[in-house]
């Protein structure tokens, strides 16, 4: 009795095991292709894979944020997309994610995609999706004051700002100082987020 | 036993790697075009892919057994069937349907431009844009008068359009009726309008076949939406030789109430004194002005109260158009109260609810008085002609009103809208001490409208309005329908009807009750165009006229009325606005062609009116240099002359006669204006300010309106601004208390 019990314990942490390893090599696998994809078909492809997988888990919310992190890099990268399309579809997986758990991390996601609205038409935008944008920093940095990538984005936005708007180099320096800091003491679990360390050393090094 | 099941583990394992199954097909939408990018999968596994531009799509299952297949794509309803998969190929096309969604279904945008609002895809010009437009001096209908449709009309108040004279257009705040949208002035002069453009998030122009749920205007209505919650509590100062201001914005810590309070004083006495006007002013004009507000957001709407209060005292001397050497002098006193009250509120369950009460008051105190050269009065007994110029006149409006509208969703967008108002108007006229007249109206009107959206791409609003007016004793019923097809991304074309009623007004009720409503169909055709930094617009109309009032004569100076008079109004216009094509350049043209005559008043047959021009166009221009911080803005207005006619009793038959007609000459004007922004982009500025400088007709050209005949006809003046050109300069300041900023650096 005790052997089939044991056998039946045995079986069912195989499974998990199974499953979650299944769910490990799977994300791992993708979020190798984030290194060789390049057009934006490709990342749109690589979203629905990781939407894919994210509506099969149910419990984990890196699939959906992934999701939303290929569509948004698309985004920055191609500037003929329909942005107010793209952002919304970064929306609804952003809302998927977060009916799982609620982060700074997924925050970033939609600050990129309110940036990138806001971007198609500053002058009129500004009001709107920029005040929606760093709306979404300003949220994040109170659930996760030490998140390294809320800084990046954040000292991004100074940097792209005209300095007659309050923006500039000499502004975005000591925002990205702070963020490069933060990148060094970030210690990601496995799967986690840990984007934007190189990104912000290089703009920093644009400051000098 | 061991080694079985393990040779059988791996043969599976085998088979599955073998034996991968692929599905393939083709997505359509319910158009039966291909629909790229939707996500394909098997529910519930990793497995699946994307559709190419072509619509098809190719995917290995890894996984056997039953599932569902399911096609997904923003803006469409999924498509779900269920599949076994098991060694075959499977083949397996689906059609997903789009779904209604608001963002994307075309909104009815036949005869108006909406401004404002900047998420709207229609939008045209924000309030930013309205106070910019270079001559318009922030007055919500210049701006508006350079764009198609509406004529260049300098000498009266009030928006012309399309053939429609100023008083066929209304203006809306908040939903109700503004009784007395302009300042008063002198005949001649012109008068701008009471209302600040800040103080309206959302502006519509309606150029014709407006909604049903607005009414008594037969050409045009102007509806202006007021802000909601200020975005945060500031202090301003206007500073300039004519106006001195100062004013107050609190916005309450949870920032859901506000209050705030405004005082203008504007004195001409310095600026007549350096530029000399046409007139001779006796009483320099004199304006007083404060407003108050408060905004209280509720569960889930908003409640806003606003109230302005103006008083203004003026007095001008012009030569006496029937006399070598006596002069016309005008003292004109005006105290005007107008308060809006509106209540928004989403009630759930698909129900919204908009209610408006407003209570506004106008009375204007004219002494009209013929003088000699000593600026004695003169009675001449002999000539009633000229006897008639010496007359007091004291006329007071007051309108009470409440309106309510009921909204209910019903399936997907589609909307049903329904509600009805109620106006109690009074005007009181005393001429000479003498004539007293007093007359109350009580006006209803029920309506409703519906919006119906068969498909994102095709929209309908058809509508109808019940109004009844007891001064007239009458009731009519005005249907109104419009319809909307997208003919492709941001294109659309548009199509409205409507018949429109309107009250003769009140100078000719105090004559005769014996009237109808004067009534005009409208038929629209829109074709327009709209990407995110440019308009492309044309729309043809005709308008016809029916039951306009007509003057029946029985002497020199008294007439009756009725609805003998009837017209129509045809043409085409132009819009286009591009921000992109040049850097920090922005610019819209406006066309208008029209083609329009009428029988009213003291018309004696069908005529081409004499505040309507054939072509009228507008280039709007405006450039911002960051570097320096300043921005110009230079605005071209053209028009084709107007023609003028002297029309005179001609003694029998209770007729007029045309004395004497012509065309003035073609109007051109060029608006300057300049705004340098020093703080702009300072987010944390604690102050904020604004040097504002313009100047109107800036090539000085002779502009002539009209003309004005004497009795006898034998003497003609031209009707001309008071002086060339119009001058402003002034710097407002605001200091606001903004925490945003402190929020960001305290988690530096």
């Amino acid at each position: 009795m005790k052997k089939i019990i044991a056998v039946i314990a045995l079986l069912g942490t195989m499974c998990v095991n199974a499953q979650s390893d299944k769910y490990v090599q799977a994300m791992k696998a993708n979020l190798a292709k984030f290194d060789s994809v390049k057009s934006t078909a490709d990342y749109q492809a690589l979203a629905a894979t990781f939407e894919r997988i994210g509506d099969a888990e149910k419990t984990q919310w890196l699939p959906y944020y992934y999701a939303g992190l290929a569509l948004t890099t698309a985004g920055w990268l191609d500037q003929n997309m329909d942005k107010d399309a793209n952002a919304e579809k970064v929306k609804s997986v952003c809302t998927k994610a977060e009916a799982i758990e609620k982060n700074a991390e997924i925050l970033t996601i939609r600050n990129m995609a309110a940036t990138q609205q806001m971007m198609v038409d500053p002058q009129s935008r500004w009001m709107s999706y920029g005040q929606e944008a760093s709306g979404y920093l300003q949220k994040g940095m109170q659930i996760d004051p030490n998140n390294p990538r809320l800084y990046y984005l954040q000292a991004m936005s100074v940097f792209g700002t005209p300095e007659q708007f309050g923006g500039g180099k000499s502004k975005a320096k000591p925002i990205f100082e702070k963020a490069v800091s933060l990148f060094k003491t970030e210690n990601p679990k496995p799967l986690y987020p840990h984007w934007g360390q190189k990104e912000a050393e290089a703009k920093l090094a644009e400051c000098q | 036993m061991k080694k079985y099941s393990l040779l059988l583990l791996v043969t599976f394992a085998l088979i599955e790697i073998n034996a991968q199954v692929t599905i393939s097909g083709k997505v359509k939408d319910n158009k039966g075009k291909p629909v790229a990018g939707a996500s394909v999968s098997l529910k519930d596994t990793y497995d699946g892919t994307v559709t190419d531009s072509t619509g098809h799509y190719i995917f290995t299952a890894s996984e056997k057994g039953d599932f569902i297949f399911l096609v997904s794509n923003i803006g469409y309803k999924s498509f779900e069937q269920k599949v076994t998969v098991d060694s075959k190929s499977i083949s397996i096309d689906a059609v997903i349907k789009e779904e209604l969604s608001e963002l994307k279904a075309v909104t009815v945008i036949s005869g108006s431009f909406a401004a404002g609002d900047t998420k709207r895809a229609a939008t045209v010009l924000t309030s930013l844009d309205v106070a910019t437009v270079g001559g318009g001096n922030a007055d919500i209908t210049s701006a508006v008068r350079t764009l198609p449709g509406a004529q260049q009309i300098g000498e009266r108040e009030g928006l012309f359009v399309r053939g429609g004279t100023g008083t066929e257009t209304k203006q809306f705040i908040d939903g109700t009726l503004v009784n007395n949208p302009y300042f008063s002035n002198a005949t001649d002069l012109g008068s701008r309008g009471r209302f600040s453009p800040f103080l309206f998030k959302g502006t519509v122009f309606s150029t014709g076949g407006y909604s049903a749920l607005y009414g008594q205007a037969l050409s045009s209505a102007l509806i202006l939406e007021s802000i909601d919650l200020p975005e945060r509590s500031a202090a301003n100062l206007s500073v300039s030789p004519i106006i001195l201001g100062g004013g107050f914005q609190d916005l309450s810590k949870d920032k859901k109430a506000s209050w705030g309070v405004n005082y203008n004083y504007v004195n001409l006495v310095a600026y007549f004194n350096i530029v000399k006007q046409t007139p001779d002013y006796f009483t320099m004009p004199v304006f007083h002005s404060g407003d108050a507000n408060f905004r209280i957001k509720t569960k889930n709407g908003i409640i806003k109260y606003y109230t302005t209060f103006s008083k203004s005292d003026m007095g001008l001397r012009r030569p006496d158009i029937d006399s070598l050497d006596l002069k016309d002098a005008f003292g004109l006193k005006n105290v005007n109260w107008y308060n809006n009250i509106s209540w928004r509120e989403n009630l759930g369950n698909r129900w919204k609810m908009n209610i408006g009460a407003g209570y506004s008051t106008n009375t204007d105190d004219i002494n009209q008085q013929l003088q000699d050269q000593n600026n004695k009065q003169q009675f001449v007994s002999d000539k009633p002609w000229l006897q008639a110029k010496n007359f007091t006149l004291k006329n007071r409006q007051d309108l009470s009103q409440v309106k309510a509208v009921f909204e209910k969703r019903l399936f997907g967008i589609s909307a049903i809208r329904f509600g009805g108002e109620y106006m109690y108007s009074v005007n009181d006229n005393n001429y000479n001490d003498t004539a007293k007249s007093k007359l109350i109206d009580n006006f209803q009107s029920l309506f409703a409208e519906t919006d119906i959206y068969v498909t994102n791409d095709l929209a309908a609003k058809i509508g109808g309005r019940f109004e009844h007016s007891s001064i007239l004793e009458k009731a009519n019923f005005a249907p109104r329908i419009s319809l909307a097809y997208k003919v492709g991304n941001g294109a659309q074309v548009s199509a409205a009807y409507g018949v429109f009623y309107q009250k003769p007004e009140n100078q000719q009720l105090i004559y005769t009750k014996r009237l109808g409503y004067t009534k005009a169909i409208h038929y629209i055709l829109t074709y327009q165009k709209t990407t995110n930094d440019r308009i492309f617009r044309t729309e043809v109309f005709y308008k016809k006229y029916y039951d306009l009032v007509k003057t029946n004569a029985i002497t020199f100076n008294y007439a009756t009325y009725n609805n003998g008079g009837s017209g129509y109004a045809k043409g085409i216009e132009f819009f286009w606005r591009d921000k992109k094509s040049i850097k920090n350049f922005d610019y819209w043209i406006s066309y208008s062609y029209l083609d329009t005559k009428r029988e009213f008043l003291n018309y004696p047959e069908q005529l081409f009116p004499d505040f309507a021009a054939t072509h009228t166009a507008s280039v709007v221009t405006k450039r911002f240099f960051m570097d320096i911080k300043t921005g110009f803005n230079l605005t071209y207005s053209y028009a084709t002359g107007r023609p003028y006619y002297n029309f005179m009793y001609n003694g029998t038959g209770n007729k007029y006669v045309i004395a004497d007609q012509g065309k003035t000459k073609d109007y051109h004007s060029v608006g300057f204006s300049m705004n340098y922004v020093p703080s702009i982009g300072k987010q944390n500025a604690r102050l904020f300010w604004v040097l504002v400088a313009s100047v109107t007709n800036v090539l000085g050209n002779n502009i002539v309106y009209g003309y004005n005949y004497s009795y006898n006809g034998m003497n003609k003046m031209p009707i001309n601004p008071p002086a060339k050109r119009f001058y402003f300069i002034g710097v407002f300041f605001s200091w606001g208390v903004d925490r945003t900023e402190d929020a960001i650096n305290n988690n530096l």
